[in-house]
């Protein structure tokens, strides 16, 4: 069974097909590349798998399960962490309690505990925080644990973004141009910490990316959108060797 | 020790320092009535000063009517003070009535936020101030007397209570006269130290963390897994249950509480709104400096009346500038924080 399988999600925003009749399989451990140019729906697709908006059709099922439905919240509790296009991160906490709100949802004791700083308090928090110390570690973020998420620079910041998702625990993870606004330098650290970071988490991973040179370098399959259709999908190789998707996309 | 732990436990050694030289002064015959008339009100500033920025710097939702639940809070503890005034020893009573303010003015939060806090954008600041005026003339309204019978409501006047005899406790516009005088200073100090105490480990706990999320950025925070609506509706309940403990401390040190503009009206919620903003928003500790700063301020220059406003401004600009110029900020975080590091820079 597929990890992910969306079938036939539509939306429109007015008279606009935003999203039509879109299609995809994700297999456990895959990395998987969304790719298409600006306007062509990608962010929206996202917006649909994560329940920010609801689709008009369509069915979306995570590890068998029906989410199409279900709100923001719930489907993250049911597995898929996301990213954001323009950086949306706790910006006037530290990064250490960034990721520790992605924590919240294992690590768990109650209210009244936690205003008393009583009970199971002591113990959980300091399971948060070695636990998110650690994850944190990964991304090269463990010298900056109480540096004001706003104050990273921003690559850093992208990163950051990263480990709080992965600190929901998601089955899969959704990364939204990650390497938007970033120098060839920023941009191959942080395609290495992607692979890292499947590698260490055995992570499924489904990226947005502009850039065709890096999404060609990681992926092993692709979707290639275009006015809100799938113009073509599969294998890298032979997708990036589609003469539709050469003059749709390449050719520009 | 933690950063915040140690920043929390100065925030309670600068108010139980405050708490002991002001003691030590009144005690040595040092300070005058008008003074001493001034620390109980001092002190429910200071507490409600915390719970307001406990919604507008922590939760992030601008409250203009918070003296609404401090309204709540004083007149239903007043209530039950004054109907129990002679059958409950001082102590009990004052507890329950502390207890019954709390938690009035925790169900009038709750029942506010339930249809406003599930929206987005500032409905929280329109839907407070109708609260807080409405919740004062509702008051101003209303007659309740108790006899042998029982309770009797009206919210026309002390004769449509039809009593034989007994009692009228709120008597409309002239409110509660009686109320046993059970607050004092050293109360206020405890109580205020407990508001910090719940706001400050709430800060630095799971459910704390939640609030903030959503405050900073609420899309994120659904995306992270974080309930946006009832994590608000929690911070919200909070911070009127603070700050109707405020008006429990209002009604037990006055002999005659009304529900006047003075004290409840949309002004004094704005001047509320001043301490936390002047104090810092999101800064606690600020805030109680702040409230108790500007409230004693303009009272202890009474003598001065021709410059009292000149100086009471000039005193609000400094401490926008103290707290809010990014210039003054890092100079400060270079000057006292390396002390509180208690670090030296290497040559
Ligand atoms: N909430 C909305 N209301 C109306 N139109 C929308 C909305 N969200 C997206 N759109 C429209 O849907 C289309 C697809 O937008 P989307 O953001 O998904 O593109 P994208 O592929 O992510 O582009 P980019 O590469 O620029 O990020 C655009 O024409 C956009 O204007
Ligand atoms: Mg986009």
């Amino acid at each position: 069974m597929a990890l992910l399988d969306v079938n036939n999600l539509c939306i429109s925003f007015g008279g606009l097909r935003a999203v039509d009749n879109f299609n995809i399989t994700i297999e456990k451990g895959e990395l998987y590349g969304l790719i298409g140019p600006n306007g062509a729906g990608k962010t929206t697709v996202f917006n649909l798998l994560t329940g920010v908006y609801k689709p008009n059709e369509g069915i979306i099922r995570l590890d068998g399960e029906d989410i199409t439905r279900k709100s923001t919240i719930e489907i993250n509790h049911a597995g898929i962490a996301r990213t954001f296009q323009n950086i949306r991160l706790f910006k006037n906490m530290s990064v250490l309690d960034n990721v520790k709100v992605g924590l919240a949802e294992r690590y768990k004791y109650s209210s009244i505990e936690g205003i008393l700083h009583l009970g199971k308090y002591k113990k959980i928090e300091k399971e948060m925080d070695d636990e998110a110390e650690r994850l944190l570690k990964v991304f090269d973020l463990d010298g900056e644990i109480e540096t004001n998420a706003s104050n990273l620079p921003y690559g850093k910041q992208r990163k950051l973004e990263i480990a709080r998702a992965m600190a929901t625990n998601p089955k899969l993870l959704l990364l939204d141009e990650p390497a938007a606004g970033m120098n060839p330098n920023e941009t191959g650290e942080l395609m290495d910490t992607i692979a890292l970071v499947r590698k260490e988490f055995d992570m499924t991973i489904l990226l947005i990316e502009h850039d065709m040179k890096l999404v060609s370098g990681i992926c092993e399959k692709l979707t290639v959108l275009n006015f809100g259709r799938v113009l073509c999908q599969g294998e890298t190789r032979q997708v990036l060797a589609d003469p539709e998707v050469i003059t749709a996309y390449l050719g520009e | 020790m933690k950063k915040q732990t140690k920043n929390n436990l100065i925030t309670y050694a600068i108010v139980i320092a405050a708490y002991i030289i002001l003691e030590i002064l009144m005690l040595t015959g040092n300070l005058s009535s008008h003074m001493k008339g001034l620390l109980v009100p001092m002190t429910y500033y200071a507490i409600i000063a915390v719970a307001l920025n406990l919604c507008v710097g922590i939760l992030g939702e601008l409250s203009i009517g918070h003296c609404g639940f401090m309204c709540i809070g004083a007149f239903t503890s007043a209530f039950f003070s004054r109907a129990t005034s002679e059958s409950l020893p001082a102590a009990p009573r004052f507890i329950i009535a502390l207890l019954i303010g709390i938690a009035s003015a925790a169900l009038f939060g709750f029942l506010i936020g339930i249809p406003v806090l599930r929206l987005k954008g500032d409905y929280l600041a329109i839907v407070t101030l109708a609260f807080g005026e409405i919740i004062k003339n509702v008051i101003n309204a209303f007659y309740v007397g108790i006899d042998a019978k029982g309770l009797h409501f009206s919210m026309k006047s002390a004769m449509e209570l039809n009593m034989d005899g007994g009692d009228t406790i709120v008597n409309g516009a002239m409110g509660i006269t009686g109320t046993p005088h059970d607050a004092n200073f050293t109360i206020g100090i405890v109580l205020l130290l407990i508001s910090l105490f719940v706001v400050q480990n709430l800060v630095n706990s799971r459910d704390g963390r939640a609030i903030m999320a959503i405050r900073d950025n609420y899309i994120a925070a659904e995306a992270t897994g974080i309930n946006v609506t009832s994590y608000k509706m929690m911070a919200f309940t909070i911070s009127a249950a603070i700050a109707g403990a405020a008006g429990v401390l209002f009604s037990h040190n006055i002999t005659t509480l009304t529900a006047s503009s003075q004290y409840f009206g949309y002004n004094a919620s704005i001047m509320i709104l001043v301490y936390v903003v002047l104090g810092g928003i999101g800064n606690i500790r600020g805030s109680v400096i702040a409230a108790c700063i500007l409230y004693l301020l303009p009272e202890l220059l009474r003598g001065f009346s021709t410059y009292r406003m000149l100086i009471y401004s000039i005193v609000l600009i400094v401490m926008m500038i103290v707290n809010w110029s990014p210039k003054v900020i890092e100079w400060r975080k270079r000057t006292f924080g390396r002390i509180g590091a208690g670090r030296r820079k290497a040559a």
